[in-house]
């Protein structure tokens, strides 16, 4: 998967780069809007992540540029200025999703993924697994070796979601938006409080653990031995 | 836009043209009167001699005698020596001619009939006459025949006079109009000065003086509104711009704490080499503050957003009761943690924003499940109230707010122990965005703490008419 970022921010831009290379991307970084609107209309990727203010063209033209061109790449707009304006005219513009500064690595991450699996089609699943648990979504049932575990529809929906993210770390403001519709901060350890109880009915009488905390970041599934 | 023209110019150009219109009528009157003043005195004369000269005419000795006939129409015109007399007999025959202008293309061109006895204008080739013809019938009732009279008198000196009369009294005019309209100019200018007085006063207000005030009674009755008015913006400007410096400097208070705690762990860290596990300390610490810092820069934009950008609502009719259900369900398991109970009485539809209220919905219920002990219930009641509005409550058992907090619950980064605010992750600024949504849905927010209980009570007008 090759992703390309125009940010013209030297720290973040290399963070960036640095970030979802280790998450197993392919990274191109331009520094400025021309070296990005150059890239981004001549190379072929699979996602562009672009930062609004550059000192020369901006992402909106660039954007604009990729989209007049027929190009569908999907586009995640970066922003300081979280105004309605700009949100709207990002995605009026053909933007997919967008982020503001200061945003957490994770949740950048998160919506790369999604917005990457987006293009794949849907298969159509009735059941997840993961190790020796069994989502069956039909059923809204939940089985883990062999035994039945009873969830509420919320600790189901957060299950489902850790899921289906497996072996990626969900910040906590991504799953109060996705699990809750929550879309901002509540200054409480709602999320902690939610996955201490999930954990109690899904993992806390089995040796394998599943779901992990990844210290300052947020959550994680995954099958225990694979890290 | 054209811009308007200045009220000097305009009320001036007032002045001239009711000076003109003014002046011109006053002329008009007066050079008619004039010229009917003239044509009286003549008509008067031209009578005089005409009445005389029919009187010679009427006595028949005269008639037949034609040296006396001659002798008395030269008598006539003694005192009147400018005017001439023309006679003429029923034959045609001049009986009479004064010397001076040849009256008898005149009075050939008489015919008798209506207007042929008036006195009217008459011009031979060098100058100008008033004169009057007239037909006098001399004899019994039988055999009456007719002579001509015509009298005139020059009128050249009159003319000139009026020519002169109305080129001075249009010149007169014209300087009249300048004179009133520089007067006009020069009163409006002078009327003006007052409000030369507060633009005067108002360039001298300074950012850091803006308690200075106009006074209203030190201006003319007239520019009194605009005073008042502008101390009434004066006011609102100089509340803003206090809450701005103040909110900047608390800003600048509130990000120093993590910076310093960021700068001292970062450097002490750096001190000296470190086990890796050391440095992931550091830096699960330091992103403990970054966190808090960007929640605080998040909060500070929500709440710019909230006060300045009212149009931006997005209104929606909603279901209030389904909102707090969801709030519900988000936090109940934390509150169960706490052994708190989270009910909700009453149910409402509303028109707002959806996800500002639920955000400022849901800062009041976090404080309130924070604060409630264990046992106890956080109670939501949604409704009308008496006034219209619709009225929801957020209520919890728990610590009394002491009165002194109350008015400054809602500020921005207040905190009722400042000691404490650890036991809070937020920012101090929960209730301040509270206050800034319901406001801009022209709502209101109040707070009531005692014995033992704290209520928070919103209250929206039931229309949404908010951004209004």
């Amino acid at each position: 998967m090759k992703i390309l970022i125009v940010e013209d921010e030297a720290k973040i831009s290399e963070y960036l780069r640095q970030g979802l290379t280790e998450a197993g991307f392919l990274v191109d970084l331009a520094r400025n809007g021309l070296d990005g609107h150059h890239r981004a209309m001549t190379e072929s990727y699979d996602l562009v992540i672009l930062d609004v203010m550059l000192p020369d063209i901006n992402g909106w033209k660039i954007l604009q540029a990729l989209r007049d061109a027929g190009d569908k790449v999907p586009v995640l707009f970066l922003t300081a200025r979280d105004t309605v304006d700009d949100r709207v005219k990002g995605l009026e513009l053909g933007a997919d999703d967008y982020l503001v500064k200061p945003f957490a690595f994770a949740e950048l991450l998160a919506r790369v993924r999604t917005l990457l699996r987006r293009g794949a089609a849907p298969a159509i699943e009735t059941s997840l697994n993961v190790a020796d648990l069994e989502l069956d979504l039909m059923r809204r049932r939940v089985i883990r070796a062999g035994r039945r575990i009873t969830l509420t529809a919320k600790e189901f929906a957060l299950l489902e979601l850790l899921i289906r993210h497996e072996n990626e770390v969900l910040p906590r403001s991504l799953i109060a938006s996705q699990v809750w519709d929550m879309n901002f901060d509540s200054n409480t350890n709602v999320i902690d409080v939610a996955i201490r109880r999930l954990r109690a009915k899904v993992d806390d009488s089995f040796d394998c653990k599943l779901i992990h905390t990844v210290r300052g970041m947020g959550y994680m599934l995954e099958a225990a031995g694979e890290s | 836009m054209r811009r308007p023209l200045s009220l000097a110019l305009r009320l001036t150009l007032m002045f001239g043209i009711a000076a003109a219109v003014a002046f011109t009528i006053f002329g008009w009157v007066i050079v008619q009167s004039t010229e009917n003043h003239f044509k009286d005195q003549d008509s008067d004369e031209l009578e005089v001699i005409a009445d005389a000269a029919q009187a010679v005419l009427s006595d028949n000795r005269a008639r037949l005698e034609h040296a006396l006939l001659e002798r008395r129409f030269a008598d006539i015109l003694v005192g009147h020596h400018e005017a001439s007399l023309y006679v003429s007999g029923p034959d045609g025959r001049i009986l009479y001619a004064s010397a001076g202008p040849n009256l008898s293309p005149l009075a050939s061109g008489v015919r008798e009939g209506p207007g042929a006895n008036a006195v009217r204008d008459w011009s031979d080739s060098d100058h100008n006459y008033r004169v009057l013809t007239e037909f006098v019938y001399i004899g019994d009732a039988t055999a009456k025949v007719p002579y001509m009279l015509a009298v005139a008198v020059p009128i050249e000196h009159h003319l000139v006079f009026l020519a002169d009369f109305r080129r001075n009294l249009l010149l007169l005019i014209v300087a009249s109009i300048a004179l009133m309209s520089l007067m006009g100019w020069i009163a409006v200018r002078r009327g003006h000065a007052p409000l030369h007085d507060i633009v005067e006063r108002i360039r001298r207000i300074r950012a850091n003086e803006l308690d200075i005030r106009l006074s209203p009674d030190a201006v003319p009755a007239e520019l009194r509104e605009l005073a008042v008015s502008f101390n009434e913006m004066l006011e609102r400007v100089d509340e803003v711009f206090h809450r701005l410096s103040e909110f900047n400097a608390d800003i600048a208070h509130e990000l120093r704490t993590p910076i310093a705690t960021l700068m001292t762990q970062t450097e002490v860290g750096l001190s000296r080499a470190r086990a890796a596990d050391e440095y992931r300390e550091i830096l699960y610490s330091n992103m403990e503050e970054y966190d808090r810092m960007a929640k605080m820069v998040g909060d500070m934009l929500f709440l710019a957003q909230s006060d300045n950008r009212r149009q931006e609502h997005s209104l929606t009719e909603f279901n209030l009761a389904s909102e707090v259900t969801a709030l519900f369900e988000f936090y109940e398991g934390w509150a169960e943690e706490r052994a708190v109970t989270l009910a909700l009485t009453g149910a409402t539809r509303v028109t707002g924003d959806r996800l500002m209220l639920r955000r400022a919905l849901s800062n009041l219920l976090s404080n309130a499940i924070r604060y409630t002990p264990a046992g106890g219930t956080v109670q939501v009641s949604l409704g009308p109230s008496n006034e219209g509005s619709i009225r929801i409550s957020v209520s919890n058992p728990g610590p009394t707010i002491s009165p002194e907090h109350i008015p400054r619950l809602f500020d921005r980064f207040y905190r009722i122990d400042p000691s404490r605010q650890h036991d809070d992750p937020g920012v101090g600024l929960g209730l301040a965005i509270v206050k800034s949504v319901v406001k801009s849905h022209d709502g209101t927010v109040s707070v009531l703490s005692a014995d033992g209980r704290t209520c928070f009570e919103i209250s929206l007008p039931r229309s949404g008419a908010c951004g209004s």
